[in-house]
This record gives structure tokens, sequence and C-alpha cells, in this order.
């Protein structure tokens, strides 16, 4: 059992928690910003701009989403603060 | 035991795997079955019946089966569903009749300004997962109310959260069993009201005896039909057309033909440059501000609805309440990433199949939906060749063949004439009907839970009688549900065109209402009762204002709001001119002249430009705002209530809040 320390847990989930943020916020609006720029490349007939909203920013979510469960079970487990 | 035969029990938890995959497999060789005997003869609408009344049947028997006397089990499914399961039943919990038969439609129609709609109702579950679902889980409601009552000090955060919650579920229940409704009655060809209480009779024999138990394996089944029938006939039309049979790859190559044939039609007039929206363009439809608008409102709105928000509650632990969303995201993805595919396929058969060909050879499909009223050629709709000569006599200067600007396609078409587009047998059409009432069933179980055990669980045991028994409150709770059921079926039956284009308006009226006080609450704990109760209401109302007020009042919305208005000059002297002509009117031309003038208003009264669909751009800051303001200027909460935010930032230790005496088995 890892000696509990409610401080460091709570400060380790926000930075990750801003992490988060931070990359949903770059897959939800920052990158369809430059769609048309994007488009310009063209992959197995996608428009890369077209792709990122159609498929690649959905895989980002999923993909991140677990990293993220994983991430913080890890942090939740060194501060002593998990399940079980 | 006898409970050692039920769905949900421990021998059921532990089989999980091998009886889902019996289920699949079953569910398989039924639809080879029907295949086989549609060969041999079986009419289509004996294939039709086979599909809506065994699949109904199977969840009935699971809803059946799932039944229970337990609170913890009525309301949170006994917190001992498994992260991957509950991720199938948030699948299906969230992925609603329009999704599954309209969300391709839209796609097709609005080519790249409508993949907001998927971008917003997939990234909303990153805000779920990192700033909600595990800190509610902790806390240990039954209900999203739950939380509001005891960090916000009592009922009346409470009263305002149920409020919330029943403005932004009741609209969209009733479309769902709308939707039940369509489905069944072109399906099983009945009268569409019975086809609604057909509807209604599945929802209730899933949702009554079990409560949360029973919709969590049901909607788990549902999923698994849901998704089987949204991804087979397009991974057959792939491999046909492109021998490769990941429709999801292989659609880079019709977008490339849709951009070569939009030229052509372009070069040979077959279609004008104000009809034709070049599809892979961004911006044709929302102008940036607005499209970015809806993706936002529409993930903040995903984070806030309550029916999906209770489904993490029934998680055995925090830790599983996490990776379930992530799971949750995954099913969910595997219907949103394959709905572009539709649209492009579609699209590219309309484009090389219908634009440009002569009246005389239009193909048939076109028909079976005109028939329907949802394909319109040359504005009449497409009943027969002679009908749609007709039409398009009537027009000026026709050349005879269909032109883009003659067609009207209904959304809903794209999904379901895919199995005939490609020519597949009557079965796989079955399967998609199959699959369209599994998705619109499942949303409306999971709503009207929500609904009924904010009037049972909310009002009922904590506002007025909070002594009642385990087994009264169980009493309440059915016949709630039931009662809630019936008004929205007889809603829904009414066919009424204002509240399913209200559906639209759940997540707007859910974030405003409901996402500050939430995430401040968990993040924040400096956020206070004073502050959270004004900030609902006024980020709610702000929304319900903006909502109502472009809606349905809009020509004195757009006179109170002009200076904040984005209209063009000639909008505005449109306006003027309306308001004249109006004015000017003879009393028996009044109505007719307020119609329009009140239309044009619809388009211009706006603040900043901004859709309606997007309240809650100003309805969240306002919120947010009020709350952190008015919690500055009022005294901190209570240490204790402190002392219960911290309980809830950490996964280990008790529930927050716990049942007495009721065998709810805690965070283990």
């Amino acid at each position: 059992m890892q000696p509990v320390n409610y401080e460091r847990h709570w400060s380790r989930t926000s930075a990750l928690m801003w992490i988060m943020l931070i990359l949903w916020a770059i897959f939800s609006f920052f990158i369809h910003m430059f769609v048309d720029t994007l488009n310009s490349i063209v992959i197995l007939g996608f428009p890369l701009g077209f792709y990122m909203a159609a498929q690649g920013s959905l895989l980002a979510f999923v993909i991140m989403l677990f990293i993220f469960a994983k991430r913080q079970d890890t942090i939740d487990r060194q501060e002593g603060v998990a399940e079980e | 035991m006898a409970k050692e035969y039920t769905v949900g029990g421990g021998s059921f938890l532990n089989n999980l795997g091998k009886i889902y995959m019996i289920y699949t497999g079953g569910f398989f060789g039924f639809v080879a079955l029907l295949a086989v005997l549609e060969q041999l003869g079986m009419p289509n609408r004996w294939i039709g019946y086979g599909f809506v009344f065994l699949t109904i049947a199977v969840y009935a028997l699971i809803g059946v089966l799932s039944r229970t006397s337990e609170v913890g089990e009525y309301y949170v499914a006994g917190r001992s569903v498994p992260a991957f399961y509950n991720g199938m039943a948030t699948g299906a919990d969230w992925m609603s009749g329009a999704s599954f038969v309209g969300m391709a439609g839209t796609l097709f129609l609005l080519g790249y300004d409508g993949l907001a709609f998927v971008l917003g109702w997939t990234g909303g579950y990153v805000l779920v997962a990192v700033l909600i679902a595990p800190f509610l889980r902790k806390f240990g409601a039954y209900t999203v109310p739950d939380f509001f009552a005891e960090r916000y000090g009592g009922s009346f955060a409470r009263l305002l959260a149920v409020i919330v919650l029943i403005s932004c579920s009741f609209t969209y229940v009733t479309a769902q069993i709308y939707a039940t409704g369509i489905i069944a009655s072109r399906f099983l060809d009945i009268d569409f009201t019975v086809a609604v209480y057909v509807g209604l009779l599945g929802i209730l024999l899933c949702s009554m005896l079990g409560g949360m138990k029973a919709v969590t394996w049901t909607q788990v089944a549902q999923y698994i039909v849901l998704i089987v029938a949204y991804l087979l006939p397009v991974v057959i039309l792939s491999a046909k057309k492109y021998g490769i049979p990941i429709p999801q790859l292989t659609y880079g190559q019709a977008i490339q033909d849709i951009g070569n044939l939009e030229q052509n039609m372009l070069a040979k007039g077959l279609a004008d440059a104000k009809t034709l929206k070049p599809h892979i363009k961004p911006f044709t439809t929302y102008d940036p501000l607005n499209f970015f608008a809806l993706i936002f409102c529409l993930m903040v709105g995903t984070a806030s609805l309550p029916h999906i928000l209770m489904r993490y509650f029934t998680t055995p632990s925090v830790r599983e309440a996490r990776s379930s969303v992530a799971w949750s995201l995954l099913f969910i993805f595997l219907l949103y990433f394959t709905a572009p595919a539709y649209a492009a396929f579609s699209k590219l058969e309309v484009y090389s199949t219908v634009v440009g060909r002569e009246l005389d050879l239009l193909r048939p499909w076109i028909f079976t939906y005109g028939k329907l009223g949802l394909v319109k050629v040359c504005g009449a709709d497409a009943i027969s060749h002679e009908a749609v000569k007709a039409a398009c006599a009537k027009i000026a200067q026709h050349p005879g063949v269909v032109r883009l600007q003659d067609l009207s396609i209904n959304t809903d078409v794209i999904v379901l004439s895919t199995p005939e587009i490609a020519g597949m047998p009557y079965v796989i059409a079955g399967l998609v009907a199959a699959g369209g009432l599994a998705a619109a069933l499942s949303t409306a179980d999971g709503l009207l839970l929500a609904i009924a055990n904010a009037l049972s669980h909310d009002i009922y045991y904590k506002m007025i009688s909070p002594n009642a028994s385990t087994k009264t409150r169980l009493i309440v709770a059915r016949i709630l549900l039931l009662v809630v059921a019936v008004i929205a079926a007889y809603t829904a039956s009414t066919k009424p065109a204002d509240i399913l284009s209200m559906v639209a308006w759940a997540f707007s009226l859910a974030a405003a209402g409901i996402f500050p006080a939430l995430a401040l609450g968990v993040w924040w704990k400096r956020a206070n009762t004073p502050g959270a109760v004004l900030g609902m209401i006024l980020g709610f109302g702000v929304t319900l204002y903006y909502l109502v007020g472009t809606r349905y009042f809009a020509v004195s919305f757009y006179e109170m709001w002009s200076f904040l208005a984005t209209a063009k000059p000639e909008a505005v002297a449109k306006f003027a001119e309306l308001k004249a002509a109006f004015a000017a009117a003879a009393p028996e031309g009044k109505a007719a002249a307020w119609t329009a003038l009140d239309k044009h208003a619809q388009g211009i009264a706006s603040w900043y430009g901004v859709k309606n669909i997007s309240a809650a751009l100003f309805g969240l800051p306002v919120g947010f705002l009020t709350i952190i303001l008015v919690s500055l200027m009022t005294p901190a909460p209570s240490r204790k209530v402190q002392d219960m935010v911290d309980a809830t930032r950490r996964p280990s230790g008790e529930l927050i809040m716990s049942e007495k005496g009721s065998g709810m088995v805690g965070g283990h």
C-alpha cells in the first residue's frame, strides 16, 4: 500500500484533466479551423480536412479516453487512493 | 434458488460473455433463416413481422426476467454492470432512432457541415469521462438531481435539477416513441397510432418490472441488433463495389467520384450553383461561428444529459466508470464513423444514376419512397413515372431529365434505401428496420427511466414522503413510469410537429441548466448554494428565452434585439416591407401576412447570428459566471460540504450517499 497523499493526488488529477481538455479542444475545434488547408492533402481519396472531422478526431477521442482511464488509475494507485 | 435464473443475478453476471455470444449467434441465425425463407418465397410482409415481433419479444423477455424488488437494483442495477457491457448499454441509450435513421441523411444533405453532429455527439464523452462520470459514481447518487441536493444543500437545487431534466428529456422521449411508431407502421403495415402503442408496450415490458437493471440488459441486446443492422448493409455494399468490406476506408474513392460528378453536373446544367453544396466544402450551411458553436453545445449537452450520466451510476467501481466511458465512446464511434460512408455511397448513387436520367427511366426505389412521401421530384411526391412527368411538365423549360434542384430526398431515406439501392434481398431491409427500432426503443427506455426516477425518487421519496417503505417506493416508481410513458406515447400519437422540432433543444437546455453547477460542484469547492441556484436559473433561463424567443416570438425578439442581429441590409429592408404589408393587410389577409413576416423574422432574429440550436452558447457563460460571482460574494460552503467534495474526488472509501438497509452493494 502506497502512502496516502491527498493533495498530490488532486494536483496530478487536475493536471491530467487540463491536458485532456487541451487535447479535446484541439481535436474538437482547433484542427478544424484549418480544414481548407488540410483538404489539399488527399489520402486514399479522403481530403485530410474532411477526414479529420469524419474519422480522425473521433478516433483521437476514443484513444484519448482509454489512455485517460489507465493514466488516472495509475495516479490513484500511486497516491494511495485507489479502490480496494 | 430462483435468483439463479434471473437476468442480472450472480450466475448471469458470471456468464455474460457466453450469454451475449449465444444471443448474437442466435440473432445471426435468425437473419439467415429469414433469408432462406425469403428465397423459398415467404412474402416481405412476413419478414417485417418476424423482425419486429421477434426482437421486441426478446427484449421484453429480458425485461421480465430482470424483474426486481430491490431499490438499488431498480435505480442503479445493483451497481454491478461491468464497464464493457455498460459501454454497450450506453451506446444504445445514446444512439436514438434519429441517429440511426437520420444521421447519414443529414450528412448526405449538408456534406462537411453535417460533421458538426458527428463530432458533437462523440467528443462530449471526453467531458463526461474527465469532468463528471467518475465523481458522480463515487458520490453514490441514484439520480442526477441527488447530487445537486447533496452538494447544494437541499430541495430547491434538487427541484431545479428535476425541472431541467424533465424539460430536456420529455420532448426527446416523445420523438423516440414517434420514431418507433413510424418504423413499426412501415414494416408491419399498420396504422401509425396503433404502432405507437405497440412500441409503448415494448418499452414498458423492458423497463417497468426491473427498472435500471432490466433496461441495462435489454440495451446491451439492443446495441448488438442495432450495430449489426447498421454495419451489415454498408459492408456488403463496399465489398460489392470496391472489393473491400471496410466501407469506412473505401468511401474515400466515392468522395473523389462525387467531386468529379459535381463538376460534371454544373458543366452540363444539371445543377445550379445555388442548390449544389460540394460534399467536402466546409461552411456551406453553417458559417464557422455556427459550426463550432454547434459542436460545442452538442458536446457540453452530451455531458449533461441525465439519461446518459445515470448509466455510469451502475458500474461496480469508480475505475470501471471511467473505462466504461471509453467503451461507450468506442461503441458509439462504430456507428458515427460509418454514417459518412452511407452518405457518400448514397450520394454517389443519386448523382450517377438519378441526376441526369430521363424521367421515364427512373429506378424503382425512387417510387418506393416517393409513395411514402419521402422523395419528391419536381415538387411532387414521386409516386410513379406519370406523376413525375406531369409535375416536371409544369416547370418552364424543363429538359426532361432529372436535375439536382428537381430532387428532394428526406434524410430518413438514405439508410433505409441502401439495401434496395444495392440490390440486396428484402431480409436486409427488415434487418435495418429492426436496428432502427432497437435504437429508438433503447433510447426511449433510458429517457423514460430518467424522467420517472426523478419523479419517484427525487420528488416523491426525497421531497414528499421520506419515510416510504421500499415496497411503496417501487410501486410508486412503476406507476409513475407507466404514467409518463402513456403521456409521451399519447403526445407522439398526435404527430406534434412542434415537439419533434424541439428535440434539438434538449442539448442546449441540458448544457446550460446542468453543466456549470455539476462541473463546478466537483472541481470548485468554493461553489455554494446561492451561486449554483442562481446560475442554474439564469443559465437555463437565458437559453430557454433565446430558444423560445427566436422560434415562437421571432418578430418581437428581432425588434427588441435588432442591434445584436447580423441581418444583411436587404433582409432588414424586407422585414420592414413585410411588417408594413402586415399592418396594411385587410382582416382576411392578416394571418397570411403575419405568417410571412414571422417566417422571415425567424431567419434574422438572433444575437450575433447564432442559430437557435446553439442557444447554450449564451446560457453556458451566463451560468458559469453567475455561479462564480455569486459564490464569491456569499459565504463559502460549510466544512461538511467541502469535506464531501474532497471525498468525491477520491475513488477510495465509502460512497457518499448510501441507501440505508436495502442491501446495496457499495464500492468494492
